[in-house]
């Protein structure tokens, strides 16, 4: 499925709640859902540090796709950055690259993405990409 | 309910423009009033009167305009002094608030007393803005930074208090009371035992200001800082109130028009108290503003205020003591303004985020004081803070979203 495609998935599945409780009730239960990371990648090394939450993200490179981990210490946090690897896991650094994040404006989280909360998920996503860039980089350098 | 009190809550809540909206649907409750509180509308008027038909620039033009608001600014100034009850109108600077208020002693009291090898003390509970400027200073003056140990209630342990004052720091820095756990600490005594070292206290007073009569006379202290925004008055306005000896003996921090005396190319003669303390165009609307403010306060009287917000204070902790597994952090036998609380198993940053879809104005986070989390081992937590417009229905509403939220997120 291609990141436009899984982000349709996202945005047709949230658009059968009828109010903010139920589309919140289902990031929780995201959110508690399955452990994300392994204990060892939740460390300061891994940590993207927010003033209210933080996250945890792990990331490898393998045959030219990348896979992200990650892990939250709130829930609904935790819930969105479900969503978020859910949408860029198992894709090129290219096509991480050139995709955004709209899909969460259409599902009303817009606001989760804001510098104001401060709760790591921006600055996951400038993570995600800058891994996607050095990837990137470092795949072309090999073939030259 | 109301005729219990003297106030008037309902009148009083028509004067808060703020207070009557709804978000997403649903009535707000306002219970950041720690962060900022909401301004009455005479507070408002006066800004906007000023700007409408008064505005000029104060304290140089010969004109009719800037004479009548030279006027008023000086006029307010006087009112803060009674208000605090300083001897002296000259031993109240206009600062931007209380941050700006800290950095000014920070640098100007700091350059004067700190040294190589002094020391400069604050207590656990302070707020990053009197913790990092003294910090800092002591970084820069080769000194060491002692910090006054809490204990577990959230009070400031004196012993500790006590051990450290006989180190002879230079500098004793000190909240009124705390941004997160409410502790009313004990200045006045604080201020006698550090003042039997000889050394000069200076007190945070952005927490107190708007809760209770502050006497800078009886209390004793030697400097008392704190914001308009949090008693009603516009932002971008504070107060620094020092002693007239400390005032006259500290060289200013922020040089430019109006705080000078004489200047030749050689050398610069600085203007009297206070405006050796005052560079630049002060933000005049908004100390009037804060005159208005004052003035709205006093028409209530404040030690109203204080009754009718410990009512509203006994009444949270006693709503919030119904439900399971929550903790509050601190608990202090003298409270104001705030109380702070975590839920086991919950992040205070997801409580915070249903509060608010629930019309709830609250604070979750370290309310900038990393400093008390570290010792109470919490990423941080869920805070509400009252004013004098705060009413208990808002607190029944509050403790019924809590319990939703708690619901949801369980």
């Amino acid at each position: 499925m291609t990141i436009e495609q899984t982000q349709n998935q996202i945005v047709e599945e949230f658009s059968l709640f009828d109010d903010w409780m139920d589309k919140y009730n289902y990031l929780i239960e995201m959110g508690k859902d399955c452990p994300m990371i392994e204990t060892q990648y939740k460390s300061n090394n891994y940590l993207i540090n927010g003033c209210q939450s933080r996250v945890w993200l792990h990331t490898t490179f393998d045959g030219g796709i990348i896979h992200f981990r990650a892990d939250s210490d709130a829930v609904i946090t935790k819930g969105i950055v479900n969503l978020l690897i859910r949408v860029f896991d198992g894709h090129t650094p290219a096509e991480i690259l050139t995709a955004d994040t709209t899909f969460l404006d259409k599902i009303g989280l817009k606001e989760h993405l804001s510098p104001t909360r401060s709760n790591g998920l921006l600055s996951m996503v400038k993570q995600m990409k800058l891994y996607a860039q050095v990837f990137q980089l470092k795949s072309t350098q090999n073939h030259e | 309910m109301n005729s219990k009190y003297i106030i008037d809550i309902q009148q009083i809540r028509s004067q808060f423009p703020a207070l009557n909206q709804s978000v997403y649907n649903k009535p707000l409750v306002y219970f950041d009033n720690g962060a900022t509180t909401q301004k009455p509308q005479m507070v408002i008027e006066r800004l906007k009167s000023w700007y409408e038909q008064e505005n000029s620039n104060i304290h140089r033009g010969v004109h009719y305009l800037s004479q009548q608001g030279t006027i008023a600014f000086e006029n307010a100034r006087k009112t803060v002094a009674d208000f605090v009850n300083a001897q002296y109108q000259h031993e109240i600077i206009f600062t931007k608030g209380t941050t700006d208020s800290i950095n000014l002693l920070a640098s100007s009291l700091g350059n004067l007393l700190v040294h190589d090898g002094d020391s400069v003390l604050v207590t656990g509970m302070e707020h990053h803005s009197n913790f990092v400027p003294w910090q800092q200073l002591c970084i820069e003056k080769k000194a060491t930074f002692h910090v006054t140990e809490i204990t577990d209630q959230g009070e400031i342990d004196l012993a500790n208090y006590q051990l450290h004052l006989e180190k002879k720091p230079k500098i004793v820095a000190i909240a009124h009371i705390s941004n997160v756990l409410g502790t009313i600490n004990p200045i006045a005594e604080m201020i006698e035992l550090a003042h039997k070292y000889a050394i000069p206290v200076v007190i945070d007073g952005a927490q107190a200001i708007a809760h209770q009569h502050i006497d800078v006379q009886s209390l004793d202290c030697d400097f008392y800082a704190f914001s308009g925004h949090k008693m009603y008055a516009p932002m971008g306005v504070g107060v620094l109130y020092g002693k007239e000896k400390w005032l006259n003996s500290m060289r200013p921090y922020q040089f430019g028009g109006e705080m000078v005396s004489q200047v030749s190319e050689q050398e610069t003669t600085f203007n009297e108290l206070p405006f050796k303390f005052e560079a630049g165009t002060p933000n005049v609307g908004a100390v009037l503003g804060l005159e208005s403010a004052i003035k709205f306060l006093q028409d209530i009287g404040i030690e109203n205020v204080k009754k009718y917000e410990n009512e509203l204070m006994h009444y949270a902790l006693k709503r919030l003591s119904e439900i399971e597994n929550l903790r509050l952090i601190g608990n202090p036998a003298h409270r104001a303004g705030v109380i702070s609380f975590v839920i086991d198993e919950i992040h205070p940053y997801d409580l915070g985020m249903i509060m608010d879809k629930l019309g709830m104005a609250i604070r979750t986070g370290h309310h900038c004081a990393q400093p008390v989390m570290h010792h109470f081992g919490i990423p941080g937590t869920l805070r509400i803070s009252f004013a004098l417009y705060n009413t208990f229905d808002e607190i029944d509403s509050f403790v019924e979203a809590l319990k939703k939220a708690i619901l949801m997120l369980s």
